[in-house]
């Protein structure tokens, strides 16, 4: 085993793990930082793949500033532990077949996907700066910038929203 | 032993780099307490401590014994895993990002082997900054809410409302600096500030990046929760917000954290925007080079005649004792010319982080807390737009005039 693949599979015990324990944890801020967690993993999961650009940008965005609001909100409300139901009968019916079909579409994604696309990812082309930013900026240019539009168009409404009260 | 160390040179360099860091780090901030006590003090006309060894210098090692000897109580009620956790965040959040700064230009040649002063050299050096001091917020929110405490929980909330608000505007500050130098990495930074070595300091990021310095410098002030930013432990509205629960060592981990990320703020604005290791002379006036020596040798004397009148029988061993030994590394400067030139990247950044401390320090003795809605309309309503207008700025101007 290679000291990559030993790593991979610490990244990946933590990141399963993480999800897990945000869903089976009982305190709010308990799950927001199990979701911490399975973020850095990912990050070190980039990392891993040479996209160092993404791997940072992982942890600013998603590890700092969205998941600084998220127990910021959770404190700012003193959010207390919740309540677990037993399982609905629609979740029970239908979730749980639903979620073993979509475990096998995407396990059998995986096994077809050429053998070219999984070394592509092995050797770490997404690497680099200059190329996400040519990508961005150069051949999905429309996509980005209506992206943007939307999100403005959120805040706007985030706005209209606060200002209703007075 | 010897083809041991060989042909394990990396690793054993690697291990013995990050030891020294490590112990310079924590004491630099031990060092660090007592200079803004004593500087605070002079301000307010106080002298500040004075009773432990000569002019209080063994202060530090009281605080010390004294932070791992108390009781270390767990009040009741707190979230304890949350409780434990924080200040290690805290800790070793501020401790890794010294991993990524670089102190000097040239590596050392010693032993047959090449040592690069600082331990990561990385590509992205800059975001995996950024990428550190994005998560230590968690540190201090995590423990205001874990202690259980109101005045706690209005801290790490003040903490996070804070970061987040300033964080945005800390990023876009650099990235004039980044564009100037077209990399993240902290060396190609500092290089591309010495295309003009004629110049000096007017070579510097600063004088095309001095709006982009000021936002940084600003926001980075509130990401230390330092003074005029200290709404999170403003002792005199909340107790000592977000650690007033904690006692003994894990107040002391706090306390190093915050003194820690001080220093890497200084080092991050030295590096940006103050040419890093870059001397402030042109390069043709070699006779500055002496410079060190020129600060140690009459300083040395200074502490030896201070020493000798000191009152105390311990002063009059302990100061003349520190002051020949600064005196004989002046004069060794002079007379091993080699080292000297060795010396002078590593003199210069240092130099320049204390002028930061120093300022740090300043503001603490001179300025009030800003109030909470203060502190917001300044985030949001004046450094984001000016840190953004000075991206807009950098980068018209430089596809107007060609890449600098």
């Amino acid at each position: 085993m290679t000291p990559q693949l030993a790593i991979f599979f610490v990244l990946a015990a933590l990141a399963v793990f993480g999800a897990l324990n945000l869903i089976l944890q009982k305190h709010p801020i308990h799950s927001a930082l199990s979701l911490i967690v399975v973020m850095i993993a990912l990050a070190g999961l980039y990392l891993l793949m040479g996209a160092e650009f993404v791997a940072a940008v992982q942890i600013i965005v998603y590890g700092g500033a969205i998941m600084v609001l998220f127990i910021f909100v959770i404190m700012l409300l003193n959010a207390g532990v919740e309540e677990h139901t037993s399982v609905s009968k629609l979740a029970g019916t239908v979730g749980v077949p639903l979620a073993v079909v979509l475990l096998g579409f995407i396990a059998v994604a995986i096994w077809h996907s050429s053998e070219s696309a999984q070394a592509g990812l092995q050797s770490g082309t997404l690497a680099n700066t200059r190329d996400i930013s040519t990508m961005l900026f150069k051949d999905f240019v429309y996509p980005f910038e209506l992206t943007s539009f939307l999100i403005l168009v959120a805040i706007l409404g985030a706005i209209v929203l606060a200002q209703r009260e007075n | 032993m010897i083809s041991f160390l060989t042909s394990n040179a990396y690793w054993i360099i690697w291990l013995v780099k990050i030891g020294l860091l490590l112990f310079i780090v924590l004491t630099v901030n031990a060092y660090l307490t007592w200079f803004e006590r004593k500087v605070v003090a002079h301000m307010q006309s106080r002298w500040g401590p004075h009773r432990v060894g000569p002019h209080g210098l063994l202060q530090p090692l009281a605080d010390g014994a004294k932070f791992l000897l108390k009781e270390d109580p767990t009040p009741a009620g707190v979230d304890k895993l949350t409780y434990f956790l924080a200040p290690l965040m805290a800790l070793a959040l501020a401790l890794t990002s010294i991993a990524i700064i670089p102190f000097g230009p040239e590596p050392l040649h010693i032993f047959g082997q090449t040592i690069d002063l600082g331990i990561a050299n990385l590509n992205i050096g800059l975001l995996a900054l950024f990428a550190i001091t994005a998560l230590s917020v968690y540190g201090v929110a995590l423990a205001g809410w874990s202690s259980n405490n109101k005045y706690s929980l209005l801290g790490g909330l003040r903490s996070s409302a804070q970061m987040v608000s300033y964080e945005l505007a800390l990023t876009m500050s650099v990235v004039g600096v980044l564009l100037l130098a077209g990399s993240f990495n902290l060396r190609d930074i500092i290089n591309a500030q010495a295309q003009h070595p004629e110049r000096g300091l007017f070579g510097w990021n600063l004088w095309p990046q001095i709006l982009g310095f000021f936002c940084f410098f600003v926001a980075a002030v509130a990401e230390t929760n330092r003074v005029p930013f200290d709404l999170p432990e403003a002792e005199s509205e909340l107790v000592a917000g977000f650690h007033t629960e904690y006692a003994s060592f894990k107040f002391a981990m706090f306390f190093i954290a915050e003194y820690t990320s001080m220093i890497t703020v200084s080092c991050l604005c030295t590096i940006m925007f103050f040419g890093g290791w870059l001397s402030p002379f042109p390069a043709s006036w070699t006779f500055t080079h002496y410079l060190p020596s020129v600060i140690l040798i009459p300083f040395g004397l200074w502490v030896i005649w201070d020493g000798i009148r000191y009152e105390t029988v311990f002063g009059k061993l302990m100061l003349p004792g520190v002051g020949t030994v600064m005196f004989a590394m002046g004069a060794a400067l002079i007379a091993f010319p080699a080292v000297n030139e060795f010396i002078q990247g590593p003199f210069w950044f240092l130099g320049k982080i204390f002028v930061f401390l120093f300022v740090y320090v300043w503001m603490r003795g001179t300025l009030p807390r800003f109030r909470y809605d203060q502190l917001m309309s300044f985030g949001w309503k004046l450094l984001l737009p000016v840190s953004i207008a000075n991206v807009v700025i950098t980068a018209f101007v430089m596809l107007l005039w060609g890449a600098k």
